[in-house]
């Protein structure tokens, strides 16, 4: 019985290698990839980076410009982020096993927060760009959609661990639905809420420079720019900025995170 | 009488039946212990009474009250009247203890002033002075969390006091507690019954505190009443019929008692 059973997991587990292998040979002789030059490239990509992509001093009078556009998205990241969480954690309380109001409710709440999460931020900004053009606007919602879809899915997670117990107690006593919400969903989610949008904000300022280059606005602009105008060192320095700014933020946020919980 | 219930019966699904035909009343004042295996239906009963879980069919007259009949709004004062206690506390853990007492007070309020959590100053003192008799004084500002098992189920009991009820529905109050603080809260409630004047109406497990503590017993098994009346004319007969093949242990107990 148990030899038939590592038997199986052996066979198994030899099957879902044999088909990766596979797959990946497929793909590569679909994409005309050169193995060996995808390799070999490496080290040159590393010499030339050593070379020309690091800053030097007249990039560094580029660095108020810079620091100004950083500042132009965290703003917008933070502000995407905040208020995509308050349509989030609606559409989670709404869309919650513990707090939805019916299973229709569910379903249409759960569903559109599915297609917002599955459509990625950059494509946000593609599709968004038609709307708006390239301004701050675009940026701005490519950021708000791709993190509502997001926070919705982990504020719905977050309220369905949470144990009803509390829910119950509250309903006995005869507390109205939003009381119970206020009183006992909330203050009890609240450091998973927190949480998660810290961490919307630290990846909204990543895909940010991302958002910049398609929209035109922010830090990623400011790459582009310097980048296309085959100004390396200076877009070096953009790139040691945002990094700097994500690190200092990652750790504000852990420090919260410490905190709170 | 104070409530009423008349062939209550509870279906879930296709082919569980929790509850059959259930039929008593209990007057008020009265200490009513509910007792049964697991899987009796106990839960399930008390729960239909402030229709937390919704009777299939039957009659349940609270207070003067159709429980059953009721809308919402008739329900909501139904329920502020019932005050409930849980084997788990459920108490919001990361709120304070006087925060969760105040929560009972939540069936008085509009949804503004529950959503915002106003309470009235006469509110906060009453919620002091209830935690003072269940002996919790120090512990008022400290967080739920932090309190033991006993403390727990007495801010859950502050919390149902506050409510001013006329009845405490227990389900399974002292299941998670050991038998210090399962003696403390077993005399509060007999105490909050006698002197209060509160109906007590709790399900429990451990067949020797329902004899000492009731006024009246009412054995549950498969969903049907199969006992209702008096602790001193439960014979081990009837224990038998109430908790079918689980009696073996529970003999021992009650040997006990005889001889005490
Ligand atoms: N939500 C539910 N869905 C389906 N069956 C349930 C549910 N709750 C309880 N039951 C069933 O109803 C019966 C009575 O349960 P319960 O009232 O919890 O009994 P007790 O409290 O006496 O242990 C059990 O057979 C249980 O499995
Ligand atoms: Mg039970």
């Amino acid at each position: 019985m148990q030899g038939d059973l590592f038997a199986k997991k052996r066979r198994d587990s030899l099957v879902f290698f044999a088909l990766l292998i596979a797959i990946t040979c497929v793909s590569i002789v679909i994409t005309k990839y050169d193995v060996e030059k995808g390799f070999t490239s490496i080290p040159k990509a590393i010499s030339w980076a050593f070379s020309n992509f690091y800053p030097n001093e007249k990039s560094l009078e580029k660095l108020p410009d810079i620091l100004l556009k950083l500042k132009e998205t965290v703003l917008i990241s933070v502000a995407a982020a905040s208020v995509a969480s308050l349509f989030a954690l609606l559409f989670a309380i709404f869309g919650s096993e513990t707090t939805g109001i019916n299973g229709f409710m569910r379903k249409i709440t759960r569903g559109i927060a599915t297609l917002f999460r599955n459509i990625d931020v950059s494509a946000w900004a593609m599709i968004l760009l038609f709307s708006f053009g390239q301004s701050a606007l675009t940026g701005y919602f490519a950021l708000f959609f791709g993190s509502f879809g997001f926070l919705t899915r982990a504020f719905t997670e977050a309220i369905d661990e949470i144990s009803s117990s509390s829910v119950e107690a509250l309903q006995a006593t005869g507390a109205s639905y939003f009381a119970i919400i206020f009183q006992s969903v909330i203050p009890t989610c609240l450091p998973q809420i927190i949480s998660w949008v810290l961490f919307m904000i630290e990846t909204n300022i990543r895909s940010a420079t991302l958002v910049g280059i398609l929209t035109g606005t922010g830090i990623g602009f400011a790459f582009n720019l310097y980048y296309k105008n085959l100004n390396y060192h200076t877009a070096s320095l953009v790139v040691i900025v945002v990094v700097v700014a994500i690190m200092i933020i990652e750790n504000l946020s852990n420090y919260i995170r410490r905190v709170i919980l | 009488m104070l409530l009423e219930l008349r062939q209550v019966s509870k279906q879930y699904g296709m082919n569980t039946k929790a509850l059959s035909d259930i039929d008593f009343s209990v007057k008020e004042g009265e200490f009513v212990s509910i007792i049964g295996p697991s899987g009796a239906g106990k839960s399930t009963l008390l729960r239909c009474i402030n229709r937390m879980i919704e009777a299939s069919n039957g009659e349940i007259i609270f207070d003067g009250a159709n429980v059953l009949g009721s809308n919402k709004k008739e329900l909501k004062m139904i329920r502020r009247k019932i005050g409930m206690i849980f084997q788990h506390y459920n108490l919001v853990n990361r709120l304070s203890v006087i925060e969760n007492v105040l929560h009972g007070r939540l069936g008085y309020k509009s949804t503004i002033a529950g959503v915002l959590g106003l309470y009235q100053e006469e509110e906060k003192e009453q919620a002091v002075k209830l935690l003072q008799i269940l002996g919790l004084e120090d512990q008022i500002y400290k967080r739920a969390d932090q309190l033991s098992g006993g403390q727990k189920q007495r801010v859950g009991i502050a919390r149902a006091l506050i409510q001013s009820p006329k009845m405490l529905l227990c389900d399974e109050p002292i299941a998670s507690l050991d038998p210090n603080a399962s003696k403390i809260i077993m005399d509060h409630l007999r105490s909050i019954s006698t002197k209060m004047g509160i109906t007590i109406l709790i399900n429990l497990h451990q067949v020797e505190v329902a004899l000492k503590y009731s006024d009246r017993i009412i054995g549950v098994n498969q969903g049907r009443v199969v006992y209702n009346g008096s602790p001193d004319d439960l014979t081990e007969e009837q224990i038998h019929n109430i908790y079918g093949s689980e009696v073996g242990e529970l003999i021992l107990d009650l040997g006990g008692k005889h001889a005490g």
